[in-house]
């Protein structure tokens, strides 16, 4: 076992109240899993990423325990958690393309920061280089200042610069998100064969794109609201989602080929719950098309099937329609669901 | 309704204006009503500059652009007043296009203030009501908001229904939901089929191939400011021809289908320059392949698939 996240509570203390980004979050990834996390944006999946790194001034550890390699992360303590920053656990930040040091050539940046973690420049220049040509960049961006890089170089700067001392465990955050869609494909592409280099062990992506993540992600993980709804297989959750969320997201999605003179999509009615004062219960109820009584118990995160998790309390019901369901059922559950919330407008 | 006729757009760079940049070259194409044309490119490649000059943002530098039968570079006053009553755009940040200090109703006053000043009170509210309702949101609620208290895909829908008050028969979305998120990204997407079913011509910006082709009848693909492929939506997609367009749609991430091992047509000049007689400097002319399909390339001729 690579990571193991149990029950982690992380709060942003503002002077409204506590905001629980995280509210009793709880999973595991593998050795070499690649770990796909989608949501919406507020969910909490930033948070999450950035939680297992660095908890600024603002951020609270509430409970729950983080556990990489059998080693506990005292995540909660700045100082102690340098021993494994950059080194066992490291991040790709959601803006790589404004973390690099303007003032600085990349090359002298790159020493400045590995001989501060006691490993020599001259030392690791080879391996260095080595990956640079892997993500394509030649030798000479070292001797450049990042304004001379398009984004999409400055993004693959970043990528090589935070596995260079083999991490553990690595969490790319919103990494293609401001980049065009060929350049996207290359930076999605070089994740994955930093993973297959054994560069990296394992993987956090995050991005609110699904189609994304379904290209390079061994497993899926969808979060709403500050807690996980459910997590699979990236096939398993394509094609037996069962969870209610996950079904109406991945039917939202328009693809290449749907057209919309041919098949309406539809969005999820409704905006997700407000996590300073959640409601208590499944956070989805008030925009499930399925919701019933039962939902204002909160539903447990367990597991369905084996490497399969999902926390609803009708997620067989979604489970057996899922055998028979195709696009177009999948839409109709769509249009329940709109159905539904007029109707309880109405009432 | 809307005519493109070889618009081309220089910008003065530098620390005093000395070294240009065109932006846009010699791009034509129309817009009918009732039809969503998207314009699909890569960031720079000045997708958003065309969007910008039809709404007369910024100037024209070369060609024309037609409305009906008025030149949009010449107007002025009291003229160009009257075009916004027909043309109006809706940008990427909803939060950017709202002034924050101003409640919902306030920024719809606005535009009472000039160009309905003769409309009572009571008829001003049923017109608002009436452009809500067109999106979708519920008057009641967004009206005493200030912009911040809602979300995004309730803002973005709110400055279409701004853009509708008007007598809107032409409207920019330019690139309208990439700030949006999944689940409510697709119902802004559709307010644009409904807008185009009441006969609105829409000219939809965007980099996002899966999202123009879900809406479009027509797309138009721009590569560094060049036209290089456009056509009937359905042809373009199923059809592509300029190895550019290809190269976008292989790219594209989709579900269910992984991506395949092609080669990434790298960033730099464009592969077909290489076959062209005067080298990079010339282009391609815009060729019909097939019936309203066009593409730009200088190897069409061989038949050489590139």
């Amino acid at each position: 076992m690579s990571l193991q996240v149990n029950d982690l509570r992380v709060y942003y203390r503002t002077l409204a109240g506590d905001v629980k980004a995280l509210d009793g979050v709880t999973f595991e990834i593998a050795d070499g899993e690649i770990m796909g996390l989608a949501g919406e944006s507020g969910c909490g999946k930033t948070t999450l990423g950035n939680s297992l790194v660095r908890l600024d001034g603002r951020m609270k550890l509430v409970g729950g325990t983080v556990t990489l390699d059998g080693v506990s992360l005292p995540i909660a303590d700045f100082d102690e958690m340098r021993h494994f920053r950059y080194r066992d656990i490291s991040i790709i930040p959601q803006y790589a393309m404004s973390a690099l040091n303007p003032t600085r050539k990349i090359g002298k940046m790159i020493g400045e920061l590995v001989e501060s973690r006691d490993v020599r420049y001259r030392e690791i220049r080879p391996e260095l280089e080595r990956r640079l040509s892997l993500v394509g960049l030649g030798v000479d961006v070292l001797e450049r200042y990042p304004i001379e890089l398009s984004g999409g170089m400055k993004q693959r700067m970043v990528m090589v610069v935070s596995t260079l001392l083999d991490p553990s465990l690595l969490i790319a955050d919103e990494i293609t998100s401001a980049l065009d869609v060929s350049s996207q494909k290359a930076v999605a592409q070089a994740l994955q064969s930093f993973r297959d280099h054994k560069f990296v062990r394992s993987m956090i992506v995050v991005t609110h794109d699904v189609s994304i993540l379904y290209q390079i992600a061994d497993t899926l993980a969808v979060m709403y609201a500050g807690r996980l709804a459910e997590k699979a297989a990236t096939d398993v959750m394509m094609e037996r989602a069962r969870h209610p969320y996950t079904r109406l997201l991945i039917a939202s999605l328009p693809e290449v080929g749907v057209r919309y003179d041919e098949t309406r999509l539809s969005g999820i009615p409704g905006t997700p719950p407000s996590l300073l004062n959640p409601p208590t219960g499944c956070r989805f109820r008030d925009r499930c098309p399925l919701a019933i009584e039962k939902c204002a118990e909160e539903p447990p995160f367990v597991e369905v099937e084996p490497g399969h998790s999902v926390a609803c309390w009708r997620s067989a019901e979604v489970a057996a329609a899922g055998d028979a369901m195709t696009v177009g059922a999948v839409s109709a559950v769509g249009d329940a669901a709109i159905a539904t919330v007029a109707n309880r407008t109405v009432a | 309704m809307l005519t493109l006729d070889r618009v081309s757009k220089v910008y003065h760079v530098g620390a005093f204006g000395g070294k240009t940049l065109t932006a846009v070259r010699e791009v034509s194409f129309t817009v009918a009503p009732g039809e969503v044309v998207s314009l699909i490119g890569e960031s720079g490649s000045g997708k958003s500059t065309i969007g910008k000059m039809i709404l007369r943002l910024i100037g024209i530098n070369g060609g024309t652009i037609t409305f009906g039968d008025t030149n949009v570079a010449t107007l002025r006053g009291d003229a160009l007043r009257d075009y916004y009553h027909e043309v109006q755009g809706v940008f990427q940040d909803p939060f950017s296009s709202c002034n924050p200090i101003f409640k919902v109703d306030h920024i719809f006053s606005l535009i009472r203030g000039i160009y309905f000043r003769a409309l009572s009170g009571a008829e001003w509210r049923a017109k608002v009501a009436g452009a809500l309702e067109a999106v979708s949101l519920d008057s009641g609620q967004v009206l005493h908001k200030y912009p911040h208290q809602l979300s995004g895909g309730q803002l973005q829908r709110l400055l279409v229904a701004r853009a509708l008050l008007l007598d809107t028969k032409f409207l920019v979305a330019d690139e309208i939901i990439s700030m949006l998120d999944a689940s409510t990204r697709i119902d802004v997407l559709n307010l644009l089929g409904d807008l185009k079913a009441r006969g609105l011509g829409i000219l939809f910006i965007t980099h996002d191939l899966s999202l123009g082709n879900y809406i479009s009848e027509k797309t138009v693909i721009l590569r560094r400011g060049r036209v290089v492929e456009m056509g009937q939506t359905s042809k373009v997609f199923s059809n592509p021809t300029h190895p550019y367009t290809r190269m976008l749609i292989a790219s594209v991430p989709q579900l269910h289908k992984r991506w395949g091992n092609e080669s990434i047509v790298d960033a730099g000049p464009c592969r077909v320059h290489a076959a062209s007689p005067s080298g990079s400097a010339g282009s391609a002319l815009l060729v019909e392949v097939e019936p309203d399909h066009s593409v730009a390339c200088f190897r069409i001729d061989e038949g050489v698939p590139c």
